[in-house]
């Protein structure tokens, strides 16, 4: 199902590293997903701008580099050197079956609020989250909205308290 | 049990979303209630958990302090554990504003996606559509051929709109802080430039003025006296703000040594614009990392040296005459030419040929209802909005859809550092801190 990155990528901290429009973006083993950023905060990336997923259940089909597994979900971390001026994005493929990844927030304190965005939105669990709730929607609210099988505005509409 | 001790221990509690009890909570947690940011030693924080429990369950007190405060900034809550005035833990709980903007994206074209981005930070609309435009742009490959008009026509008002932005800081900050005539001068400052917005746009707000290819329409006729009256009228008012504000010794006692954030927190809470400025860290995307013609212009990147909440203040007023001197360049540089590329597949036909030619009919209809298909891959842009970094994150699938729509707000990572900044503090202070992070809602919730 996945066709192949047509250049030979380079490689950083054992991971394939692709241009693409431009932007350097890596892609990580979710196992050695902690690893790797511990990896590259000491390179001096010193901060996480972003950290969003995205759902390719419906699209299936996109191009990865050799060797990396096409899964349903994407973990997608936006890194920043300040002192090099520098960007880097990371991208970690997440099966459905297992959809857990390690949490950066003791790498990246800042990453707490977006990875409990993304927790809420699409339903990723990151172990050793200080606090993994929902942040958005209500805590009780069912299904995990910017999933591709959640359909838009699909009725009956939830609301909190009301007699059904 | 009676009824009336029903009401009062009636159940209100909604779960883990919220401030509990330290008694069930992890220690990692009260730690981040607590606003620890990096990692401290066994010692530190053994010391802190230690203070902590001296305070015992009795002594302190959990309240809510909004959505609906008047100084949270629309519909901010935040749960505060209290010891007498003094501020133990916080917990931003937000979500009141959510209204599944990135999953509505994923339905509109790229076109109509304008629409939907500008809503997010209302405060700062052309910047949100700049960044989406610009990302846009850059999945079609036409990044580098958007005419030079188009491009100064951007950068003029996305430099507007960062004065508009922070004369809306100076209005409700003063506010907040208790100078309530500031309010109506803040104000009265930003009508000023939303006006000219409104003549050029056609909207005060919520322009989709910058689309995908250029922006809208041409600057109107008298456009350039406009932007001088701005221009010429501010200097004079920011000066006044001076002598209310920044010289005053009430504001500045209320506001020195308020909601202090050291360089190394800001960093790791990922906090940008004036958050990270005011720890003594000159980044801005626009001289840093430049985009649009910034690198052509001359100003000067403001930063604080302490880090609270007066050096954010400070940092503000100063960024908007620093805007405005890249606006008086951009007057001087502003080319003629064409304000949207020439490119079929993005650009709608001019209207006058719409009357006289079928295909340009056929095209304005198909361009407006199937909008124009992006090629497949992924891109991230980020720009300078005045609240901070503003990301814009798109993967498209090769349909005239964004596959996936996200925006990096900066109010969103920025409220992460209102547990650090209250810690410690008065409870009357937290209104101040919130005021200095300028957080819009719109943009948290999406």
């Amino acid at each position: 199902m996945s066709s192949t990155q047509t250049p030979v990528p380079s490689v950083l901290h054992g991971s394939p590293l692709v241009e693409s429009a431009g932007q350097s973006v890596l892609f990580v083993d979710k196992d050695r997903y902690f690893a790797v950023l511990t990896s590259l905060a000491n390179d001096g990336f010193e901060m996480c701008v972003d950290l969003t997923a995205v759902d390719f259940l419906t699209h299936p089909g996109r191009i990865l580099p050799t060797g990396i597994a096409v899964e349903r979900f994407e973990i997608v971390v936006n890194l920043l050197s300040l002192r090099n001026h520098e960007r880097l994005r990371l991208r970690v493929q997440i099966s459905e079956s297992d959809a857990t990844i390690d949490s950066a927030f003791d790498i990246y304190p800042g990453t707490e609020a977006m990875e409990r965005e993304v927790y809420d939105m699409f339903g990723i669990v990151f172990r050793n989250h200080p606090d993994l709730t929902r942040i958005l929607m209500p805590e009780d609210w069912d299904g995990h909205p910017l999933r591709k099988d959640y359909a838009q505005g699909r009725i009956p509409v939830q609301f909190k308290g009301a007699a059904s | 049990m009676t009824d009336v001790d029903d009401v009062i221990s009636a159940d209100t509690f909604e779960g883990r979303q919220e401030l509990q009890s330290r008694a069930v909570l992890s220690a990692k947690e009260v730690l981040r209630e607590v606003g620890a940011v990096l990692r401290m030693s066994e010692t530190d924080a053994a010391l802190l958990s230690e203070v902590d429990t001296v305070a015992a369950e009795d002594q302190t007190m959990i309240i809510n302090m909004g959505p609906q405060h008047p100084s949270t900034h629309g519909v901010l809550r935040l749960m505060l554990e209290l010891q007498g005035e003094t501020v133990l833990r916080c917990k931003p709980i937000v979500g009141y504003l959510h209204t599944g903007m990135e999953k509505t994206g994923e339905s509109l074209t790229f076109m109509q996606g304008g629409t939907n981005v500008t809503r997010m930070d209302y405060a700062s609309p052309l910047n949100n559509e700049l960044v989406f435009s610009m990302a846009t742009e850059k999945l079609l490959g036409i990044d580098a051929e958007i005419p030079e008009r188009a491009v100064w026509m951007r950068m003029l008002l996305s430099e507007l709109n960062r004065m508009s932005s922070h004369l809306l800081f100076m209005a409700s900050n003063g506010m907040d802080i208790g100078a309530v005539s500031m309010m109506l001068y803040g104000w009265r400052e930003r009508e000023e430039v939303l006006r000219f917005f409104q003549k050029v746009t056609g909207l005060r707000m919520n322009h989709n003025f910058i689309r995908p290819g250029g922006v809208a329409a041409d600057l109107p006729a008298g456009w350039r006296d406009d932007v001088l009256g701005i221009l010429d009228m501010l200097p004079a008012r920011l000066a006044e703000y001076d002598i209310l504000m920044s010289g005053q010794p009430i504001w500045r006692e209320r506001l020195q040594g308020v909601g202090v954030i050291t360089r190394q927190e800001a960093i790791a809470l990922s906090a940008t614009g004036p958050i990270l400025r005011s720890t003594g860290v000159a980044w801005d995307l626009r001289r840093d990392m430049p985009y649009l013609h910034y690198d052509e212009v001359d100003f000067d990147v403001i930063v604080g040296s302490y880090g609270d909440a007066y050096d954010r203040y400070a940092i503000r007023l100063a960024e908007i005459r620093e805007s405005m001197k890249i606006v008086r360049q951009i007057l001087d540089r502003i080319p003629s030419g064409d304000y949207r590329i020439q490119n079929k597949k993005v650009t709608p036909p001019p209207r006058a040929r719409i009357d006289e030619s079928m295909e340009a009919l056929i095209h304005h209809f198909k361009i407006f209802t199937e909008g124009f298909k992006v090629p497949e891959g992924e891109v991230y842009v980020a720009i300078e909005s005045p609240r901070g970094e503003i990301g814009c994150y798109i993967a498209s699938d090769g349909s005239a859809t964004p596959y996936r729509l996200h925006v990096r707000a900066p109010s969103f990572a920025n409220i992460q550092t209102l547990p650090h900044m209250m810690r410690g503090g008065l409870v009357a202070d937290a209104v101040a801190v919130i005021s200095s992070v300028d957080p819009v809602l719109g943009e948290v919730d999406r």
